[in-house]
């Protein structure tokens, strides 16, 4: 029949039709993720009546008031540095302790290797948050709770097991001429170490920091557990103090909101590339 | 050149052996001692020691007599604290259950639409992971005042399409609170999924499709008997993120409706209770270390040993294809 010649040929129509539906549903979403942000950052630029009558409207740009009062008035700015120090600290930990444990298992052959590898992977199932009873009680005694100490030990607890997993497998793949040559030149193991694999081992430190960064810089429940002085507050706890003093001055809180929101944004954005691969690194192997 | 042996260090021309050896073993010794005290103290010690918690009474901070399972009763048996505690369980799985279908399913959509690699594939796939980078205290703050009865954008939105019909207190009421909660989720985390997803399309051996592709007109067939069973590691990993993910559920609930689940405990997960517990309602300024860390150990048993089942189970019928 003529009429199912015309359809014979398969995949065109059908192909045409099924990526049109997919690119609506892409678009769609697209716009489903972006307007809420979109909006979030116009009303930042509004008035408490601006965004009330207006909410939708494109704001006067040139009105940085909200910013200039959150930045001014408010410890945001202390709570941003705070959240730096920690974030920093803790990454800083973790890929140096990270890396040693790796080295040495990845390049060493000692008893008890496999069985030091399983004990840092035994840490990859462990939500560490469920035993956050023990931890309040061992930093009280240890005398660092209510201080930054406390944020980045945990951080750098949590962050070990990813990194050891990450920069093992990376350094196991690691060909070994470089280092015997070095060897042969009478360079010692901790000089092997430093000038020549721990340049190698760069592009695995950036999917290991960008794996625990994100979580870290954005972690909330341990400073709220830990954390009672509010000149020490972290970026996401320090909003809630903010929020709790602004709740009646909207364009105030989107500012700030739109403001925290800013620095992760911007890297995320230059390094999406490194961000999507670091995040998903444990989930793709 | 020395024969390459196993033993790393016994390949250079070593002077004095037994010199070296030992140098060896304290290098070895030094890379490996500071990471395996932070993990002990950090990780080891206080998993094993919210375990013993359970077992005592507690005096504010400091720890009393040794009570067996009595704070295990409690918080599985005994009024009221029972009540909460399976409210809350019943919550996080129904939290579940809608996250499996919304976020994962749509993450699967998603997916398979960025893989099609239409025109925008790469503008849409870093929009559709911004959230996921995004702190949970901003998103939860931003939805709740989107969320808000009167002023909030969602509200304002539906009256400005002409539905305002559908305008509703919506983290107020009974009925919308934890559907809210759980479309924030989805919003926020579709992302993670859908990029999971989209790593194990992009491993597909072309030729493989090429061949399906012969086989069948019906793409959905194709989806269903050849894509989905090669994609099975990526979704063995969405689904048990989310498992332990669900019940662990915290941040978002705390930031957008408070410690006590409201309304009514309507919104009330395992997570805010345990909190509650460990470190006090705010109103009420109780705390109990005791029923807290029964709560933690009983929430560690199930999530370890439904996870690591249904992993077992997940990545069998991976092999099986």
């Amino acid at each position: 029949m003529s009429m199912e010649s015309r359809y014979d040929k398969p995949g065109l129509l059908a192909t045409y039709g099924r990526d049109g539906l997919m690119q609506i549903i892409l678009i769609a979403n697209t716009v489903l993720m972006l307007f809420p942000i979109a909006i979030m950052v116009m009303s930042g630029f509004k008035s408490n009546i601006e965004i009330f009558q207006d909410p939708f409207s494109i704001p006067d740009f040139t009105n940085v008031s909200n910013f200039v009062a959150m930045a001014t008035e408010t410890a945001f700015m202390r709570y941003l540095l705070n959240s730096v120090v920690v974030t920093g600290a803790s990454i800083f930990l973790l890929l140096t302790l990270g890396l040693m444990a790796a080295y040495a298992i990845a390049r060493y052959e000692f008893w008890g290797s496999s069985f030091l590898l399983l004990f840092f992977m035994a840490g990859l199932m462990v939500p560490l948050k469920l035993a956050i009873i023990p931890l309040f009680i061992l930093f009280r005694d240890m005398g660092i709770l209510n201080t930054h100490w406390a944020l980045i030990a945990v951080y750098t607890a949590m962050g070990l097991p990813s990194t050891v997993f990450i920069m093992t497998g990376f350094i196991r793949t690691l060909p070994r001429e470089l280092e015997d040559a070095a060897r042969m030149d009478g360079a010692s193991e901790f000089r092997i170490m430093v000038s020549v694999m721990i340049p190698l081992c760069r592009p695995a430190m950036v999917i290991a920091g960008i794996y625990n960064l994100v979580p870290i810089w954005n972690d909330f429940f341990f400073p709220l557990v830990f954390i009672q002085n509010d000149a020490l507050k972290t970026l996401p706890q320090g909003m809630t103090s903010f929020i709790g003093e602004y709740a009646t001055d909207w364009g105030v809180m989107f500012a700030g909101l739109t403001l925290a929101a800013a620095p992760i944004t911007i890297i995320y954005i230059i390094l999406s590339k490194q961000f999507i691969n670091g995040m998903t690194a444990g989930a793709v192997k | 050149m020395p024969a390459p042996t196993l033993n790393g260090i016994s390949r250079t021309p070593a002077r004095t052996p037994r010199l070296r050896v030992s140098g060896r073993g304290l290098w070895i010794t030094f890379l490996l001692v500071p990471p395996v005290v932070v993990m002990a103290l950090f990780v080891i010690y206080p998993i094993f020691s919210a375990l013993a918690y359970a077992f005592y009474d507690w005096q504010g901070l400091a720890r009393g007599d040794f009570v067996g399972f009595a704070n295990f009763e409690k918080v599985l048996f005994q009024q009221p604290f029972a009540a909460t505690t399976w409210n809350a369980f019943k919550n996080n799985i129904f939290v579940f259950f809608a996250l499996m279908i919304i976020q994962n399913g749509l993450g699967f959509i998603l997916a398979y639409a960025l893989w099609r690699d239409l025109p925008g594939a790469r503008f849409h796939r870093i929009a559709v992971f911004l959230p996921v980078v995004l702190s949970t205290v901003i998103i939860g703050y931003v939805w709740k005042l989107f969320f808000h009865p009167i002023f909030g954008a969602v509200n304002q939105l539906l009256k400005a399409v002409g539905l305002g019909s559908l305008a509703t207190p919506w983290l107020g009421d009974a009925d919308t609170a934890l559907n809210a909660l759980i479309f924030v989720n989805a919003w926020a985390w579709v992302g993670f999924p859908t990029l999971v997803f989209l790593a194990g399309l992009q491993r597909i051996p072309s030729e493989i499709l090429d061949a399906a592709r012969m086989e069948t007109d019906s793409e959905l067939t194709l989806i269903r008997r050849v894509i989905w069973p090669l994609i099975a590691p990526s979704a063995t990993v969405c689904f048990v993120l989310l498992f332990i993910g669900s019940f662990n559920w915290f941040e978002l609930p705390y930031i957008m409706v408070g410690l006590d689940g409201s309304p009514y405990g309507n919104t009330d997960v395992l997570g805010l209770y345990f909190y509650r517990t460990a470190f006090g309602n705010q109103s009420a300024g109780i705390q109990d270390f005791g029923m807290g860390s029964a709560l933690a150990v009983l929430m560690f048993l199930f999530i370890a040993v439904v996870a690591t089942t249904w992993t077992i189970y997940l990545r069998k019928r991976e092999i099986e294809v």
